[in-house]
């Protein structure tokens, strides 16, 4: 089976500074991939680049089997949703979802099928007529998905599509651009800097930073065995703990506390070495739960966060900061004592100097 | 479609990127065809650029030429013996219906009318269009439009009454009169410039200002008139460039003691004794344009700014 | 400034008195000169102007009502006509040349020239030009003896003619150049401005929808540049009816009265006949087409807030 985008060495530079370096990539048909990252880290860049709105510096891209690097955008097989909707002002619904095709000398019977089908899926039939100044901005949203979809192409382009939309309608959007996943089976890609846009929606999360791939991998991976602290701090609300400690002969020492490393696999392990032990506050069991954990420690609560769900409350662990999770019922509050525990096979470790994983 | 191509199965951990030589096909940057349209395009700009250029270029060439070649009808060639005699008569000796002492009255009159009125109608209007922002009282939107609506009244419907007024305040054909009407003039787009550059500044500045105890006046010199130094420049050169090339309220205002350039400038040039002088009149025309010129060349952006700021209306 | 913050806030608060009423009143002194300017000049001046027209005024302004007879008398003047005629003219062609030649220069400068900058300083200069100057220029220019004319035959095409501004029905040709010349420039920056405001989302997604260029600029582009559009027009609507200096350094009026103007009109009546009723009749007959301008500007923009407010977001 052939990869449905392929994207070989890619480089992208503006002058003098390089936003991407020697990129490569393979998404699999059907494949849902999301780019994910903070602002500035190119992930739109990549995206660009793909769809042939930017001009690449090296390497080559494939869509399809087919090299479509010097390809125009519209010969590239390719439909594409912005975050500003980007839908044409002055025209109707109708017209923004058929003027590509008018232009492209479609018969007329073949648009009004096409639109109607887009419309059908997305349940925009009854917008037609409206001009795009008098819709809301799901709506707008959905028409421009929509517009996409009457190209009838193998690949979607999503640019941060949600990010324009208040908290509640990007939770519903976001489900129904799974469904329609489910439902069209074609292959996406998907740029987002919200973690947990990331997290349900994807196949495969490639988290970037400064141009570079992060780590390629599904999001329970990247969820349990991230590669490196970055992509450590960056999945995960609250933000994982981070404890930095010496290695020695099989635990993590801390000011006054040996954290017990147990069943964890290491890779390179040089004894000495400063690293960072990564635990998630979700993992960090508290008062009688905690007994059951390889590793337990007393601690003082320091700040009590009620979230409603459940509360987030923080504590100190070798002179470090420590933050848990517990849910609402259980009694917490500051200056309490509390016992705390984790299994430190289930963290992550990291080199303190390098940021990797070991 | 290559034998390189491979796919990678979504595992628990995906190498990131495949192994390959030397990339066959398409690679690397779109090359670059110079289209024939792009050709079009840019002689149909330098083509227009050359149309705009003409009037400058004639009228320089021609006030380096003595008259004997000009009489020669070449309008276009440069001068065979350039030759700056036309200027130096256009400045000192050019004769107009009453005296023979060039342009250099006019350009004097000229300063002195365009710096007092340039530096109060800018004042007054940064004034007003601050207050206008920042404290709203009743009516003054109302009079804020009735101004607005000034800046697009023809001149012509209120100069009767102008007359009058400064006739009996017995300021007519003064100095003092054709500055006031200058100011009175440029107030309604002015006032319109500085209000919307009031209104992007957040009013948050304006609050904390309150807040620390800042008055009315003490806002204004300490907090806004700092900021507004990219406007009052841009209001500078609009008003500059407006006052000094006006010729029809030099005309009705100015009185015989007070005659700008442009008004000088007419009286040479309408003034034929004998045979008309039209190197001496091309350089008289050179000279009084030249002010804005040079404000203009050397200020380049913010001329633009000026333009689309005074053009981006409500 | 001393941080005097709690008595302000307080004071603030408790309702409008005290440092806030202060305030206001400096406010007012602040602005009294345009009150009184405003209200004075814009609104009263017009007034007086207007009601003139309907008086028997001459050499001086006077009371004496005589309805539309000065509309009258000004109508069937043949000079009167004839500016009207001219101006009609004057208007039409400069906002037809202006406007495609300024969107013709806005799009090709939009479309990433190396030198945009120095093209733009040369399509804009005239700007600095006064129309004064503009006039004597192209007067220069189109001098029958030795200007355009005989430095093309000079050039070898003996049958060159184009001296316009010596045959009274060719005059308006000269002036309709000049006003162009210096207008075109300056709709060109208002229009490329309208361009340049459109979202370049827009254009990405134009092109992956395969729309070639020239018609993302007419069929999207066009449409959103209203505000564009507007302004330029009303700019070169109010500099039109206010033409005055380009056609007395270029003409003087002439051949004759073949280019005569409504704004020399005014000034003719005014200074030279000295009948200020006609004057001011001639000045409100300007008045018209602004008013009206200004009139169907704030029904739209009423309206567009109206639907505006309409918008479900």
């Amino acid at each position: 089976m052939q990869s449905s985008v392929s994207i070989h060495d890619l480089s992208l530079s503006f002058g003098s500074v390089n936003v991407l370096e020697k990129l490569s990539l393979d998404i699999a048909q059907g494949e849902f991939l999301v780019l994910l990252g903070p602002s500035g880290c190119g992930k739109s860049t990549l995206l660009n680049c793909i769809a042939g709105l930017l001009d690449i510096s090296a390497g080559q891209i494939f869509i399809s089997g087919k090299n479509v690097t010097w390809e125009e955008p519209k010969d590239r097989g390719i439909g594409m949703v912005f975050q500003s909707y980007a839908l044409y002002p002055q025209m109707t619904v109708e017209r923004n979802l058929s003027f590509g095709l008018r232009v492209a000398r479609m018969p007329a019977d073949q648009i009004a099928e096409r639109v109607k089908r887009a419309s059908d899926i997305l349940q925009i039939g009854p917008l037609l007529d409206r001009k795009p100044g008098q819709l809301s901005g799901g709506q707008r949203q959905r028409v421009a998905i929509g517009r996409a979809l009457v190209r009838d192409v193998d690949v979607f382009l999503f640019d941060e599509p949600l990010s324009n939309l208040d908290a509640k309608l990007r939770s519903e959007l976001r489900v129904e651009i799974k469904r329609l996943h489910q439902r069209l089976k074609n292959t996406m890609i998907y740029v987002t800097h919200d973690q947990i846009e990331a997290m349900t929606l994807a196949d495969r999360i490639a988290i970037m930073k400064n141009g570079v791939i992060q780590q390629l991998d599904d999001p329970h991976t990247i969820y349990n065995k991230p590669k490196n602290l970055f992509v450590a701090g960056f999945i995960g609300s609250p933000t994982m703990n981070f404890l930095t400690g010496k290695l020695a002969g099989g635990n993590v020492a801390l000011e006054g506390v040996n954290i017990p490393l147990g069943k964890y696999s290491m890779q390179k392990a040089i004894d000495g070495s400063n690293v960072v032990l990564g635990v998630r506050p979700e993992h960090v069991a508290v008062g009688e739960d905690a007994r059951k954990m390889p590793f337990t420690i007393e601690s003082e609560i320091e700040i009590v966060e009620p979230m409603g769900a459940d509360t987030v409350a923080w504590t100190k662990v070798g002179g470090q900061s420590l933050t848990f999770r517990a849910a609402a019922e259980v009694p917490l509050h500051t200056g309490q004592k509390v016992l705390v525990g984790f299994d430190p096979s289930r963290g992550s470790v990291f080199d303190a100097a390098s940021g990797d994983r070991i | 479609m290559t034998a390189d191509s491979f796919v990678q199965t979504s595992g628990a951990t995906t190498k990131v990127g495949t192994n390959r030589d030397a990339l066959t096909g398409p690679n690397g940057p779109r090359p670059k065809r110079i289209s024939p349209a792009r050709i079009g395009i840019y002689a149909f700009l330098i083509i227009v650029a050359i149309f705009f250029c003409v009037p400058l270029y004639v009228m320089l060439v021609t006030s380096f030429k003595s008259m004997p070649e000009v009489r020669e009808a070449h309008l276009f060639n440069l001068p065979r013996e350039w030759t700056i005699d036309p200027w130096i008569k256009a400045w000192s000796t050019a004769c107009t219906g009453r005296d023979c002492t060039g342009l250099a009255p006019g350009f004097w009159n000229s300063v002195k009318i365009t710096v007092p009125a340039v530096f109060i109608s800018i004042i007054v209007s940064q004034l007003n269009g601050y207050a206008l922002t920042f404290w709203r009282y009743k009516g003054a939107e109302v009079l804020f439009n009735f101004l607005v609506f000034g800046a697009f009244v023809p001149y012509q419907v209120l100069v009767y009454p102008i007359i009058i007024g400064l006739r009996d305040v017995h300021l007519f054909a003064t100095l003092p009169g054709i500055i006031i009407v200058h100011t009175i003039f440029g107030m309604p787009i002015l006032t319109l410039l500085f209000r919307n550059y009031y209104s992007s500044i957040p009013i948050e500045i304006f609050k904390a200002a309150r807040i620390d105890g800042a008055g009315f006046w003490q806002t204004f010199f300490r907090v806004m008139l700092p900021l507004s130094v990219p406007i009052t420049t841009v209001a500078v050169i609009l008003q500059v460039t407006g006052i000094w090339n006006d010729f029809i309220f030099a005309l009705v205002f100015a009185g015989q003691s007070n005659i700008p350039m442009t008004l000088q400038l007419n009286n040479i040039v309408k003034t034929t004794f004998g045979t008309v002088e039209y190197d001496v009149n091309m350089a008289a025309t050179i000279l009084t344009a030249l002010v804005p010129l040079i404000i203009y060349f050397v200020s380049g952006k913010w001329f633009v700014r000026g333009i689309a700021a005074g053009a981006v209306k409500g | 400034m001393a941080n005097i913050a709690a008595a302000p806030a307080t004071a603030a608060v408790a309702g409008p008195s005290g440092p806030r009423r202060r305030f206001q009143f400096q406010a007012i002194i602040a602005t009294l000169p345009m009150i009184i300017i405003g209200f004075m000049v814009f609104f009263v001046a017009i007034l007086f102007t207007i009601y003139w027209s309907f008086t028997n005024s001459g050499m001086f302004p006077g009371w004496g009502w005589v309805g539309l007879k000065q509309y009258e008398i000004l109508w069937n003047t043949n000079n009167w006509q004839i500016a009207v005629s001219n101006i009609w003219l004057f208007a039409i062609f400069s906002l037809i040349i202006n406007f495609t030649v300024g969107f013709l220069i806005a799009v090709a400068m939009d479309q990433n020239i190396r030198q945009e900058s120095l093209f733009r300083s040369i399509f804009l200069y005239p700007f600095a030009m006064s129309l004064y100057v503009t006039g004597l220029a192209w007067q220069w220019i189109l001098d029958p003896n030795l200007g355009l004319q005989n430095a093309v035959q000079n050039w070898g095409f003996t049958n060159f003619r184009f001296a316009p501004l010596g045959d009274p029905g060719q005059a308006m040709i000269g002036l309709i150049l000049g006003g162009c010349w210096q207008g075109a420039g300056v709709t060109m920056a208002v229009l490329l401005a309208g361009i340049r405001g459109v979202d370049q989302e827009i254009w990405k997604a134009s092109k992956i929808d395969g729309i070639p260029t020239w018609k993302t600029y007419l069929f999207i582009v066009v449409p959103m540049m209203r505000g564009a559009v507007a302004t330029a027009l009303v700019l070169q609507v109010t500099g039109i009816i206010r033409t005055f200096d380009l056609v007395v350094s270029m003409t003087g009026g002439g051949p004759g009265i073949a280019t005569w103007m409504p704004a020399m009109y005014v000034i003719n009546a005014i200074q030279s006949k000295l009948n200020v009723g006609q004057g001011s009749a001639a000045a409100t007959m300007m008045l018209a087409p602004i008013a009206l301008l200004l009139i169907i500007r704030a029904v739209v923009s009423w309206r567009n807030e109206r639907r505006a407010g309409m918008n479900v977001t």
